[in-house]
């Protein structure tokens, strides 16, 4: 559904983001990027979903991947069900306004994320959780099976992030393709299947969810210690990754890329 | 209207009073301007009753008017451009604010902040000095408002975290560079011939009216409303910003170009046939919005109409207030500055948030 492969990003020529990026993402999977603020996850992203154009390399889709941007405040107090039709936008001639077909297909897609309840109401007095499904609605109604969002589950409560999370793993299930980023690895551990480690601008990690969201590599890529702990949840042992947030006599963590990568570039920031 | 609105429209139906549904208030908008016209063409100094307009309008339409009477003479050939002028300038100045603020995503620009006004007025203003005639007025006061909205829109772009501050500046050193210009060439006309005729038309009157005047105006009016009208959903996705209407697969620079170039051309019309009149593209789409609500496939029509009932209203007013005309100008400033004032009371905390 996606393909990219050896993508490379600079906004200044010779800066490189990230480079040597290849990564698929076939139907009915989701793929996770994580990574620290400012390795280019954002832009990763973007340039699959064709918002940026890549310095290097290719990105082949097999159609027009619905995007869901970070929610942000409306300057136009549009109805929810107004904001979702204008996911149609690509399948609707300039001079044109959307059909009957149109309004079903954005009505079913609100069905489908589970906000009905919400359809007449006003996008800016909505709280960001609904916001969020409401982006996420308006992207399923373009129709597209490739869905791209960065930072789906950003500023939202617990509750809420489960909701996102559910309907996303729910769409995986439809058969749909999605890439997303997250700040959270235990987000890539719920529904991911193959993960993308942004350590460094020349070392981007990519494989299967299991295999790379361990202790070690989270450890050296977020430089503050990452636990994976397992617990029962109705009879079943799970896996979970927690924050071990520093004491104030622990001794701070250095990040530590995964090798072959080059050597730490920067020192971590001393624990509080 | 096509069937989809209507479609849209049924089934938020039951939300709405009755008046605020979209095809009501189209119907009342249409309705009001139509009142509006013949009561306009009804009053003045030389009084007409409206069932007498009514009378001199049908026998105009089935070619059997008496010629060489009074009361004709002045309601079809007095009254009746002005009215049509009054409407054209007023309609499209107001849709013109309307798509703007869209397109800006800031509900307190219009073609006049954004200097688009003054760009034109210096087109109008060079074709005055260089005595050409008024058909090259009206192509170089949509060519130099045009130049005044790339120069803003150039500026504007790409600064992400201050839009509103960077429309209204760049708005403001735009128009006032035209400004200045404009005053370079009054302090360069010819004192007894050019500097009257630009003072006259830059204060902005409908006072000299004529059919061929309406005939000037109606093409760049109607054509930029026209297309900012069928543009009208098109124009809704563009107001949620560039990286929301990428993320629905569109890119949003050719649609905005072309809104922006439709309002180039609706505002040198309109200030080739009434100079600057200020306020009417700001106020009106507030007005509407609060009645109508936000979607543009709702708004910009109606916009045109109370547009085209606001700036009629205000002119028919300045001709009937006193003997000596009002400039229609100082009028839409005197009751658009106070609205204005208001509405930046009543958005002060949005206005800092995004500044």
């Amino acid at each position: 559904m996606l393909d990219l492969s050896g993508l490379g990003f600079a906004y200044t020529p010779g800066r490189w983001v990230f480079r040597d990026v290849s990564l698929t993402v076939p139907a009915g999977t989701a793929t996770a990027v994580i990574g620290p603020n400012g390795r280019g996850k954002t832009t990763l992203v973007r340039c699959a979903a064709g918002l940026l154009e890549p310095t290097e390399g290719t990105v082949a889709r097999a159609c027009t991947p619905g995007f869901v941007p970070q929610a942000h405040g409306s300057t136009f107090a549009y109805r929810v069900l107004d904001m979702v039709l204008m996911g149609r936008a690509r399948h609707i001639g300039p001079f044109s306004v959307p059909g009957s077909a149109d309004v079903a297909a954005a009505r079913a897609a609100i069905e489908r994320v589970g906000i009905a309840g919400l359809a007449r109401r006003a996008f800016p007095t909505l709280s960001g959780g609904e916001q969020q499904l409401v982006l996420i609605a308006r992207a399923v109604a373009s129709g597209s099976r490739l869905l791209v969002l960065d930072e789906p589950a950003a500023g939202l409560d617990l509750r809420n992030q489960s909701r996102v999370l559910a309907l996303l793993r729910e769409l995986v299930g439809d058969g749909l393709a999605v890439l997303l980023t997250t700040h959270h690895p235990d987000h890539a551990l719920y529904l991911a299947d193959r993960v993308v480690l942004m350590h460094g601008p020349e070392s981007v990690e990519c494989g299967p969810a299991a295999a790379l969201l361990t202790e070690e590599r989270l450890t050296g890529l977020y430089a503050v210690p990452v636990h994976s702990v397992e617990y029962a949840a109705n009879g079943v042992m799970r896996r979970a990754i927690v924050t071990g947030y520093a004491a104030a006599d622990d001794a701070p963590v250095a990040a530590a890329p995964f090798s072959p990568g080059p050597p730490p570039d920067r020192t971590a920031p001393p624990g509080r | 209207m096509t069937s989809a609105p209507t479609v849209v429209a049924r089934a938020e139906a039951p939300d709405l009073p009755v008046l605020r549904r979209p095809a009501v208030a189209l119907a009342i908008a249409a309705l009001g301007l139509v009142l509006t016209c013949c009561v306009a063409l009804a009053v003045g100094r030389f009084p007409v009753s409206v069932g007498q307009v009514l009378e001199i309008l049908g026998a105009e339409a089935t070619g059997t008017a008496p010629a060489g009477e009074a009361s004709r003479d002045v309601v079809v050939l007095v009254r009746l451009p002005r009215i049509l002028l009054a409407v054209l300038v007023g309609g499209g100045l107001a849709v013109s604010g309307a798509a703007l603020q869209a397109v800006f995503r800031n509900p307190l620009v219009s073609p006049q902040i954004i200097g688009v006004s003054s760009g034109a007025s210096f087109g109008g203003a060079l074709a005055i000095v260089l005595g050409l005639g008024s058909a090259m007025l009206v192509g170089f006061a949509f060519a130099f408002g045009l130049v005044a909205i790339l120069v803003v829109y150039a500026v504007t772009r790409g600064s992400e975290g201050a839009p509103m501050l960077m429309v209204v500046l760049a708005g403001v050193v735009t128009g006032s560079f035209f400004s200045a210009l404009v005053s370079l060439l009054t302090y360069i006309a010819d004192p007894y011939d050019q500097l009257p005729a630009i003072v006259f038309w830059l204060l902005g009157s409908l006072a000299t009216a004529t059919f061929a005047k309406v005939g000037l105006a109606a093409l760049p009016v109607l054509a930029g409303s026209l297309l900012l009208v069928l543009l009208r959903w098109r124009i809704n996705v563009l107001s949620l910003g560039d990286d929301d209407a990428a993320a629905v697969g569109l890119r949003p620079a050719p649609a905005r170009w072309t809104v922006l170039g439709a309002v180039a051309l609706v505002v040198a019309g309109a200030v080739a046939v009434a100079g600057v009149v200020s306020w009417v593209g700001l106020v009106v789409p507030h007005l509407v919005r609060m009645w109508v609500g936000p979607d543009h496939r709702v708004l910009l029509p109606a916009t045109f109409l109370v547009g085209g009932v606001f700036l009629l209203v205000i002119d028919t007013v300045a001709r009937t207030l006193t003997a000596g005309e009002i400039p229609l100008g100082v009028l839409t400033a005197l009751i658009g500055a106070p609205v204005f004032f208001a509405l930046l009371r009543r958005n002060r905390q949005r206005l800092w948030d995004s500044a």
